[in-house]
């Protein structure tokens, strides 16, 4: 006993005097705002009374947002640099990422807001811990209850998501990995209609989920165990990074091959490419379709973000590696995604498996670490994620009689003669996503097509030409079948949305339409924010 | 090699703990017939015979569970700061505070819904 006393004693006047790690709380404010305005809300779901919390978590939630984005603009001149101790990388495309996912989630939190279009409810389901069809949801349904719970989820998982591109290590990078996700996995099983097939989606994106996330933990161990620090980039020379021990070959290849094999299975999964894409179809479906817009436009983009920092600044030194994967992939990807929506007769899966094809021309633009491919990338992905969420929630107002969506495609004929302004915006976003010229994503889908031509892999290029061509005739076919035909006597209605639906119908419709025509600036803002911390 | 004496020597002590527990308790113990001794232990859930498709059982364990957790979370970290807390000073505190405050709001949230009502 007194032989281990004297250790202890020994070991404590051994150890340095802590200091404390300096954290710039100014820098980490765009997060520190959305994750506190969550932990609000959860306060307000606590304390309120049940009638004021819509309009409290709603307010909380636009405030937090506008708030976050506000911090993100005075923030634009920051020099580049790593916060937390080197846990968070602020630079020009942290900003731009989070500038982006906080745009997109305030637009989608209109359209998540929505009760008008069905008298008093929105599209959640009135408890969610009730059994579908039961009594007690029938009680619920009658007593007007919401499950106003869905705005802290959000706010909690858009937290994530502008950590998950700005995390400078892996073990920061899982965290925000795991915070975007588990609310997401609630809220896709919160449908108020088809609440089996939503619960369903939830239980499915949540097994698949949390495998990829194994996956990805265990890829940061073995990357530790190669590079001995979960830091992806650290330029004091007695700590160094990933990115310097890949570059001076510290070790074996064996830990970096699997490590980057099992790390980019876990992301991979995230943005939804082939062949871990399985999970999207169903989840896009079953999700409530405002949740579907939002989370089908942000976490794609904070997942590419995450990608893009792993790939560009932990492992740029062994592109060699990792490149020809990537390139595979990309095409398999926009295989599988081309070909599949080709099939599909749902309105949401089709856009689910379009998603898959758009994540494909997106994973172009990573097989370079250079400047022109990040700048595209961060050109492609607002475009491309603000028509997304216009496109989801026009799905929202076509109804069925009780007040569920119709989604099959063949009740959408006549849409435009019966409905010509959700019709003609629908059409705006899905020949935007067809990549016709004077729309958004025909300027994007140059931009990476030009960077895979620089980076000399012509035949990614081909491949997406080849799938874009067949995607022009799924996307042209719900235009078709929109106005060129005759509506059936028993169609759909259209519902009458509120002034925030229709504010956000409006903006996504304009900046498809504006950074067609007019492209320049968001050029120009995506090729100065294309600046990494390494 | 020798630095892993002491964890082999650890095993074979916990080893030999667990036969000679099992062994005194056969020799020396009353043997007294009862069923219930004779099932397996699932905190109060009736294991055997298994309804088709596993049944149900109250969702009131997994909550009560996952409480718990929370809980035993947090008290994970406090320890080795209350070892350590003179040593890392006001920052130490300040951080502790925030860690507990958001554990408290989550806790306030079950308390207000119910959570903490066996019925």
């Amino acid at each position: 006993m007194p032989s281990i006393l004297a250790a202890s004693t020994a070991a404590a006047s051994n150890t340095a005097p802590f200091t404390a790690p300096h954290v710039e709380w100014g820098k980490l404010s765009p997060m520190l705002i959305v994750l506190g305005a969550a932990t609000m809300g959860v306060l307000v779901e606590a304390f309120a009374p049940r009638a004021a919390r819509y309009r409290l978590q709603v307010g909380l939630t636009l405030l937090a947002l506008a708030a976050a984005f506000a911090a993100v603009i005075a923030l634009h001149d920051t020099p580049t640099s790593v916060a937390a101790a080197g846990a968070v990388a602020v630079d020009k495309t942290t900003l731009f990422f989070q500038g982006t996912i906080l745009a997109i989630s305030f637009i989608a939190v209109l359209v998540i807001a929505e009760r008008r279009t069905e008298g008093g409810q929105d599209a959640f389901a009135a408890q969610g811990g009730s059994v579908p069809g039961s009594q007690q949801e029938r009680e619920a349904v009658r007593a007007g209850w919401l499950t106003t719970e869905v705005y802290p989820l959000v706010l909690f998982s858009i937290g994530g998501m502008l950590l998950f591109p700005a995390a400078n290590d892996l073990l920061t990078m899982f965290v925000a990995l795991e915070v975007l996700s588990l609310p997401l996995y609630l809220v896709c099983g919160l449908a108020r209609h088809r609440r089996l097939l939503s619960q369903e989606a939830a239980l499915k994106y949540f097994l698949l989920g949390a495998f990829s996330s194994a996956f990805f933990l265990y890829g940061a161990a073995l990357l530790y165990g190669y590079a001995g620090s979960v830091q992806l980039s650290n330029s004091d020379p007695h700590n160094p990074g990933i990115a310097q021990a890949v570059a001076a070959h510290a070790h074996g290849p064996a830990l970096l091959y699997t490590g980057i094999a099992l790390l980019g299975m876990g992301l991979l999964f995230k943005v939804g490419a082939a062949p871990f894409h399985m999970w999207t179809p169903d989840v896009y479906e079953g999700a409530p379709t405002p949740i579907t817009g939002f989370m089908s436009a942000a976490t794609k983009i904070a997942a590419f973000g995450a990608l893009v920092r792993v790939l560009d600044v932990g492992l740029a030194g062994s592109v060699d590696v990792w490149r020809p994967v990537i390139e595979i992939v990309a095409i398999l990807t926009m295989v599988v995604g081309g070909i599949l929506a080709l099939t599909q007769r749902n309105v949401k899966r089709m856009l689910a498996y379009s998603a898959i094809l758009n994540a494909g021309y997106i994973i172009m633009a990573l097989v370079s670490t250079g400047h022109d491919a990040l700048a595209s990338l961060l050109f492609f992905l607002p475009t491309y994620g603000i028509a997304l969420v216009g496109s989801f929630a026009v799905v929202t107002l076509v109804r069925d009689a009780g007040g569920v969506e119709a989604t099959d495609l063949s009740r959408w004929a006549g849409l435009g003669k019966s409905a010509p302004i959700p019709a003609t915006l629908m059409s705006i976003f899905l020949l935007a996503f067809a990549g016709i010229p004077f729309t958004s994503i025909f300027v994007g889908k140059f931009a990476v097509f030009q960077a895979a031509l620089a980076a000399g892999a012509p035949q990614l290029v081909i491949v997406a030409v080849l799938a874009s061509a067949v995607a022009a005739f799924f996307y042209l076919r719900v235009i078709v079948v929109m106005f060129f035909s005759d509506p059936m006597p028993d169609g759909p209605t259209i519902a009458n949305p509120s002034i925030a639906v229709k504010t956000a119908l409006a903006v996504s419709a304009l900046v498809t339409v504006a950074m067609g025509v007019a492209p320049a600036a968001l050029l120009h803002l995506s090729n100065a924010a294309a600046v990494l911390a390494r | 090699m020798d630095t892993y004496v002491p964890i082999l020597a650890l095993g074979l002590i916990a080893a030999a703990f667990a036969i000679f527990s099992v062994v005194i308790g056969s020799l020396t113990g009353p043997k007294r017939y009862n069923r219930a001794k004779l099932d397996s232990y699932e905190c109060g859930i009736e294991p055997t015979p298994q309804p088709v498709g596993g049944g149900r059982f109250p969702v009131k364990y997994y909550l009560t569970a996952m409480l718990f957790i929370v809980f035993d979370i947090e008290i994970v970290f406090l320890y080795p700061w209350a070892v350590a807390f003179d040593a890392l000073g006001w920052f130490g505190l300040a951080e502790m505070v925030l860690f507990v405050l958001t554990v408290l709001v989550a806790y306030a949230y079950v308390w207000r819904r119910g959570g903490l009502d066996w019925d």
